[in-house]
């Protein structure tokens, strides 16, 4: 690990300011993801702003009906909440189907959004990678790719986002509020917030330097059907081939992101008025443009078997 | 005694060695994403809590929480197995909480408390899981067993917390302590040995009561 100095952040805007002002720095609050990283020197910040301690960790009521959760709710907080259970039961399905139960009570819920869009190439600082090192190449694409992105990714890179619960919130339309260095919130959409690699792979986020996520909001409940569906190697403590978060309503209408076939939840609205007409309409408006690998090519069809198992499982609920 | 300090003391001089001759060649991995200098190796002050005592160490920033237990407290019951939050072997308990303490810096625990193998029981006053992995033969080698331990004392606790886990069949309802559950939420503690089903019946001999 490289060296660097710390400091503990007193409030979220001092945080944005620290981190904006000085070269090299960067938000600490789990830390699973960053120290990996760090360890193998795939991240080397000269500054660590710890914001673990910003009081940003409640589970609240919005106005309109909705739910406010503090940046640094824990994911086994937010899973285990009786909100979130009741009436956002995907989240909670897809946080406790990703990473360890050790891993789980440190992870924030800012974190997991944050953690890196990433793939053994990415891991292996002998290979060539454009998200480790712009412009050096991706060791991926020809290589062994099994695991990685169908839709979404690029000449440059075919890393996917790993995340379970970001997949979730995607389904349920959540905004990521943030504080930037001077002070200044701002609301972003989902959608909007994980970047498609393009020619820039190592740029992740839409945030901007020093810009500090506060918390994550879900709009009013959807009711019907929550599932998380997550086919992997192992059955636990594994990223998923592929996984469906969906919401599915009485009437066989609903919404469903794809998590593990592309660099962020996959999420194509177009294609769920197709719901009502099975898995099959659904997924072929889903994975429209995929440019699988050789080793990959299996996913685009498991898209349509996942989701198939989802719609059946909702039916009978 | 004196020998096997020397030789301790001489191997990490040769490890001390191995990285200082790879930072020099410049062999190790490039940061690609900070093109500025790196700062010198940085030390704070850090008191927490260890084992119900407390302690206060100057540590260089670097230091995880395993290394801080291991390396300079030297409570090496907690063991360092892949140091990147896959193996599970470095599990410590902080404020009640099960943590991979590999993956946590010790500057970030400041008025922590932290739990290790050692603070659950000692040869005498076994803590009943520690008692259980032994009589069921929960382990082979050893060296996964105080993470395990440390993991299945929190998951029971996490269990009658009703924390729900991927395999709670309603998330409306409190979880069971059922062999399906421990085994879920024992994944992030890895056994090379497959000590896994005898850790299961330790587990469930201290949960107490019929599993299905």
């Amino acid at each position: 690990m490289k060296p660097f100095t710390y400091e503990r952040a007193a409030t979220p805007a001092d945080a944005a300011a620290a981190v904006a002002r000085t070269p090299g720095a960067k938000f600490i609050a789990g830390g699973t993801n960053l120290l990996d990283l760090m360890k193998l020197e795939i991240e080397a910040p000269q500054h660590l702003v710890d914001v673990s301690r910003l009081k940003l960790d409640r589970i609240e009521a919005t106005p309109d009906g909705g739910l406010r959760i503090g940046a640094l709710v824990t994911n086994t907080d937010l899973a285990a909440n009786s909100v979130v259970r009741n009436d956002y039961g995907v989240l909670s399905r897809a946080i406790v189907a990703g990473a360890s139960g050790q891993l789980r009570n440190k992870a924030t819920t800012a974190g997991n959004l944050l953690q890196r869009t990433r793939c053994p190439y990415f891991y292996d600082t002998n290979q060539p990678c454009n998200k480790r090192k712009p412009g050096s190449g991706c060791a991926a694409i020809g290589g062994v790719s099994r695991q990685l992105g169908v839709i979404g990714t690029s000449d440059a890179c075919i890393a996917t986002y790993p995340g379970d619960m970001a997949v979730a919130m995607r389904v349920l339309d959540a905004k990521v509020e943030t504080v930037d260095a001077g002070g200044q919130a701002r609301s972003i959409p989902i959608a909007d917030f994980h970047r498609l690699p393009g020619s820039t792979p190592h740029i992740d986020t839409v945030l901007a330097p020093g810009e500090l996520i506060t918390a994550v909001t879900l709009p009013k409940p959807l009711g019907g059907t929550h599932i998380y569906q997550k086919v992997r190697d192992r059955a636990s403590f594994a990223f998923a081939l592929v996984s469906v978060a969906a919401v599915v309503q009485r009437d066989g209408s609903g919404r469903v992101a794809i998590g593990g076939i592309a660099p962020k939840p996959w999420r194509v609205e177009a294609a769920e008025a197709a719901m009502p007409q099975g898995a099959k309409a659904v997924a072929s408006g889903v994975v429209a443009g995929a440019r699988p690998t050789h080793d990959n090519a299996f996913k685009v069809l498991l898209v349509g078997r996942a989701l198939g198992a989802v719609l059946a499982e909702a039916k009978e609920a | 005694m004196e020998k096997s300090d020397a030789f301790a003391i001489s191997r990490r001089g040769a490890l001390v060695g191995t990285a200082a001759s790879a930072a020099l060649s410049g062999a190790g991995p490039g940061a690609a994403q900070t093109a500025g200098s790196q700062p010198a190796p940085s030390r704070m002050p850090v008191s927490f809590k260890v084992n119900g005592t407390p302690v206060q160490l100057e540590l260089d920033t670097r230091t995880t929480l395993l290394d801080a237990l291991r390396e300079h407290l030297h409570l090496t019951g907690s063991k360092k197995g892949c140091d990147h939050g896959q193996c599970g072997a470095c599990t410590v308990i902080v404020d009640g909480k099960r943590i991979n303490s590999c993956l946590s810096l010790a500057v970030m625990h400041d008025g922590d408390e932290v739990t290790t193998i050692e603070g659950l029981g000692q040869p005498g006053n076994l803590h009943p899981m520690q008692a259980a992995f032994i009589k069921h033969d929960g382990y082979q080698c050893g060296y996964c067993t105080p993470g395990q331990i440390c993991s299945a004392v929190a998951v029971l606790g996490e269990i009658k917390a009703g924390i729900p886990s991927h395999v709670t069949a309603s998330l409306t309802e409190a979880p069971q302590i059922t062999n399906a559950e421990m085994r879920e939420r024992m994944s992030g503690n890895i056994c090379r040995c497959g000590a896994y089903s005898n850790i299961l019946e330790a587990m469930s001999e201290v949960a107490g009561g019929s599993r299905t």
